[in-house]
């Protein structure tokens, strides 16, 4: 390589054409060739104090990988990252890079950071279309101890990666009929294909970890019932998520043609709404609107301009600066055509005599002084308002924790919030031997801090139970 | 597996499933429901458990075929395996010593009215059940009822059994003979419940209800069974099923359940299916 010229500059990402993409739901990026990855690997300065480290919130040694990539070894640069996260294929695809690892990278600025994200895609991909899955299961030695993970979400799935690999027998129940949590029903196709997903976790399996879908912990079995000599369990993980929708509270929200974006998206990912034959219903609107700013919102958008909308609107209430969607899917809604109405907040939702939507109200926002979160508060423009008309939306401003856990044992200290207290070093609860991490502890997060949380909780599992 | 053990029709649209589900069965209370699913990239679908035994390991559920996946169940025998089965989800009735209790049901209702019905009485209440129906044919779980029931009145539509009218009307005739009641559940048809908790509240009769809006995850995750209860949206399958009928907004409650019912029909023909029930 050149490295004058090509040090700053990114090896770019094919992806499908927007006007092309924006019909189906493969995904949308393609993946780099072996030759792509190796030239953008090489990039990497190899920093002895290599800061990208300190922006992963796993800590994945970063440059040995790329460097093993560099040289080719492609599968031992994905077992290079596996020693710190169970789902490399899922982060690459997900993960908040440009505020994250990328951030960090000493060439952000001086030109474009390491796609690291896209090269932990890479060498995931590549070892799992190249290699049976390694079979480490005979080497495990057990140690005899039971554990029950509830929840199959990413924090749910690293606790179990973490203590099938230190020989304790594990089980996980997942209320749903498959397992994945947000990855299987909330995330789309087109940004992670279930396959991958459905692969990480036939992994686990091999390894041997137990599933049982259907299985609802509260309901179908209480915490105190998994203790018991019935089950027998040592220690109970909980990685329930943030599952409960907020809406908005604004008049009109009950009508017929208002969704949650977890119902919208739900309908459409785990309930295959979106394939030619699928019984479950899903209102295909003409003109979408959806209320929010972040990935759920993008995913919507999208998702619901390839159910056939010919309109996909999304409005939010502060500057576009301040979206939290990642940065490449807000890229990616606006070359599809998904159009934004930023600093506007829905007042009410229209309808007609039978309770059909046809609009939304909205009035226009300033931003005024900073909130406790330290983003500017949105202020309402005096007679601002004005309508948008449609026929589907969709509310995707954020998710409270899941209610089950929290309702059936009192016996957990909980926030006022609604989440679940623990000590943040070791994922303790108030309850002995009761662990949790993840959304239902952070309240609506991300995957691989979801990830993080799972990890800390497994160390101090086999601390505790060893 | 959830195996088929039993199946019985009860009338042309409904039949009576007897499923081996053993943890389900050891942990069922009055009131409360599974979601099962039929078949593959198929439907999510609520149902109540009717009765269960805990020691024999089942549970049953009573099933109207009213579109794609309740018809495509309808069509599952004996031996056959419920591809997932749920539960048990829901809260559970409330069930103490209330006093004199009535409970008024119509449709498929009676399965869970039987289930709340028994456990009333078990807890040493005067059970006063009214169930109602079209017609003759369409009563389901007589036998049952007047079992669990100090007494069982019964309303047709064109009267051809009991009292020639709705559930309602026998409500109104029982207050008219002077009878008090100190606690009411009602379960059915939306416009049934309505009609009739607007009379046991405005005689000052607690009246609980059970709601049944469309569902698909049943955990609390995607808003779909929201209703207003009270001014405030709450979640049928977590904060649920049943609620106080006087804080109940019916109309949005009307409103949602026909959110499907265009696409719906149009399944229901690919299905070649039974005619659709009211
Ligand atoms: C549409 C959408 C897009 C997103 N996009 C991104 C993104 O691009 N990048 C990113 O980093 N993050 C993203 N997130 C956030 C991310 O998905 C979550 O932070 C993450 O999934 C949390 O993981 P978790 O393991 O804590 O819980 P979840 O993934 O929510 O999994 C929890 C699981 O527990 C199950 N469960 C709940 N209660 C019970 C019970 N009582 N018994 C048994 N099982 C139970 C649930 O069914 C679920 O399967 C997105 C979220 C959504 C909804
Ligand atoms: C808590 C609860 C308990 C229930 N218990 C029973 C039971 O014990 N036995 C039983 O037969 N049914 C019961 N139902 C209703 C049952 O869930 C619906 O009939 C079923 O979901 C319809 O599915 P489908 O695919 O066959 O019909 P669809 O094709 O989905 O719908 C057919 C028609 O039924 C309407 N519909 C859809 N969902 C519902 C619903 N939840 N309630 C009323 N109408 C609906 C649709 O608008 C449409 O007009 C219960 C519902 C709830 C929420
Ligand atoms: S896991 Fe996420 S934050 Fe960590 S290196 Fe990979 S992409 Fe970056
Ligand atoms: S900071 Fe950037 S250049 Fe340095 S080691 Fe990390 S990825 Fe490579
Ligand atoms: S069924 Fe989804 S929240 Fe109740």
């Amino acid at each position: 390589m050149d490295k004058k010229t090509d040090r700053f500059t990114r090896t770019p990402m094919r992806e499908q054409k927007p006007d092309v993409r924006k019909h189906n739901f493969d995904e949308v990026p393609c993946g780099y060739s072996e030759e792509e990855a190796v030239r953008e690997a090489t990039r990497c300065l190899q920093c002895k104090h290599a800061p990208c480290i300190n922006g992963c919130p796993v800590h994945i040694k970063i440059p040995e990988f790329l460097k093993l990539i560099e040289e080719k070894k492609y599968s031992d640069a994905a077992q290079k990252i596996k020693e710190d996260n169970a789902l490399p294929a899922v982060c690459g695809r997900v993960c908040p890079q440009e505020i994250q690892c990328e951030l960090k990278c000493v060439l952000h600025g001086k030109g474009a950071p390491i796609a690291i994200g896209n090269l932990e895609r890479f060498a995931a991909d590549w070892q799992r279309e190249h290699q049976q899955a390694p079979l480490e299961r005979c080497a495990i030695k057990k140690n005899g101890k039971k554990v029950a993970i509830v929840g199959s979400g990413p924090s749910g799935l690293t606790v179990a990666d973490e203590l099938i690999r230190a020989g304790f027998e594990v089980t996980i129940f997942e209320a749903l009929h498959v397992a994945g949590g947000v990855l299987m029903y909330g995330i789309p196709e087109f940004r992670l294909p279930k396959r991958i997903m459905q692969e990480e976790i036939h992994h686990l399996e091999l390894l041997g970890v137990k599933i049982e879908t259907n299985f609802v912990v509260g309901k179908t079995a209480e915490l105190d019932d998994l203790f018991s000599d019935e089950y027998g369990f040592d220690a109970i993980y909980i990685g329930s998520g943030a599952g409960l929708p907020v809406f908005m509270g604004i008049p009109g929200e009950n009508s017929v043609g208002v969704y949650s974006a977890n119902e919208y998206l739900t309908r459409s990912n785990l309930m295959g709404a979106y394939k030619q034959n699928a019984t479950t219903p899903i209102s295909h609107g003409k003109h979408v609107v959806v209320v929010g700013g972040g990935n759920v919102a993008m995913d919507a958008a999208r998702t619901a301009l390839r159910l056939g909308a010919e309109h996909s609107v999304i409005i939010y209430r502060r500057s576009e600066v301040e979206m939290p969607a990642r940065d490449e899917d807000v890229q990616h809604a606006k070359e599809e055509g998904v159009e934004f109405h930023c600093l506007c907040n829905p007042v009410a939702i229209l309808s007609d005599a039978k309770g059909v939507v046809t609009g939304i109200r909205s009035s226009r926002m300033e931003l005024g002084e900073l909130d406790d979160s330290g983003r500017a508060r949105p202020v309402a423009i005096k007679d601002s308002e004005f309508e948008i008309a449609c026929d589907v939306v969709i509310i995707a401003i954020g998710n409270h924790p899941n209610p089950l856990i929290p309702q059936t044992a009192p016996d957990i200290d909980i926030s006022s919030r609604g989440t679940i207290i623990v000590d943040e070093t070791t994922g303790r609860t108030s309850k002995k031997y009761v662990y949790a991490g993840g959304d239902i502890v952070t309240g609506s997060a991300t995957v691989i801090l979801a990830m993080g949380a799972g990890k800390i909780a497994a160390k101090s599992m086999i601390e505790d139970l060893l | 597996m959830h195996t088929i053990l039993k199946k019985e029709r009860l009338n042309e649209l409904v039949w009576r499933y007897r499923i081996a589900a053993p943890k389900i069965a050891k942990k069922r209370q009055a009131g409360q429901f599974v979601i099962v699913r039929v078949e593959s990239d198929g439907e999510r679908v609520p149902l109540t458990i009717a009765d269960a035994d805990a020691s024999a390991g089942w549970i049953e559920l009573i099933v109207q075929a009213v579109g794609h996946t309740t018809t495509k169940m309808s069509q599952l025998n004996e031996g056959d395996v419920i591809l997932d089965l749920m539960g048990p989800l829901g809260h559970p009735t409330e069930i103490k010593k209330y006093g004199r209790c009535l409970c008024i049901g119509g449709g498929v209702g009676v399965a869970a009215l039987y289930s709340i019905a028994s456990a009333l009485k078990a807890a040493e209440n005067e059970v006063t059940t009214i169930v109602g129906a079209r017609n003759q044919n369409l009563l389901l779980l007589e036998t049952e009822l007047e079992k669990v029931s100090d007494r069982l009145l019964i309303a047709t539509d064109d009267g051809s059994k009991g009292q020639h009218g709705f559930v309602s009307d026998v409500f109104k005739k029982l207050q008219a003979q002077g009878e008090h009641f100190d606690f009411a559940i009602i379960v059915g048809p939306v416009m049934m419940m309505k009609v009739t908790s607007d009379l046991t509240v405005a005689a000052g009769i607690k009246t609980l209800v059970s709601l049944n809006p469309i569902m698909i995850d049943g955990t609390g995750m995607c808003g779909g069974c929201r209703v207003c209860v009270n001014n405030e949206i709450k979640f049928a399958c977590v904060d649920g099923p049943e609620f106080d009928a006087s804080g109940v907004d019916w109309d949005t409650v009307m409103q949602r359940l026909n959110a499907y019912h265009d696409v719906e029909k149009k399944h229901q023909c690919k299905l070649n299916g039974l005619p659709h029930d009211g």
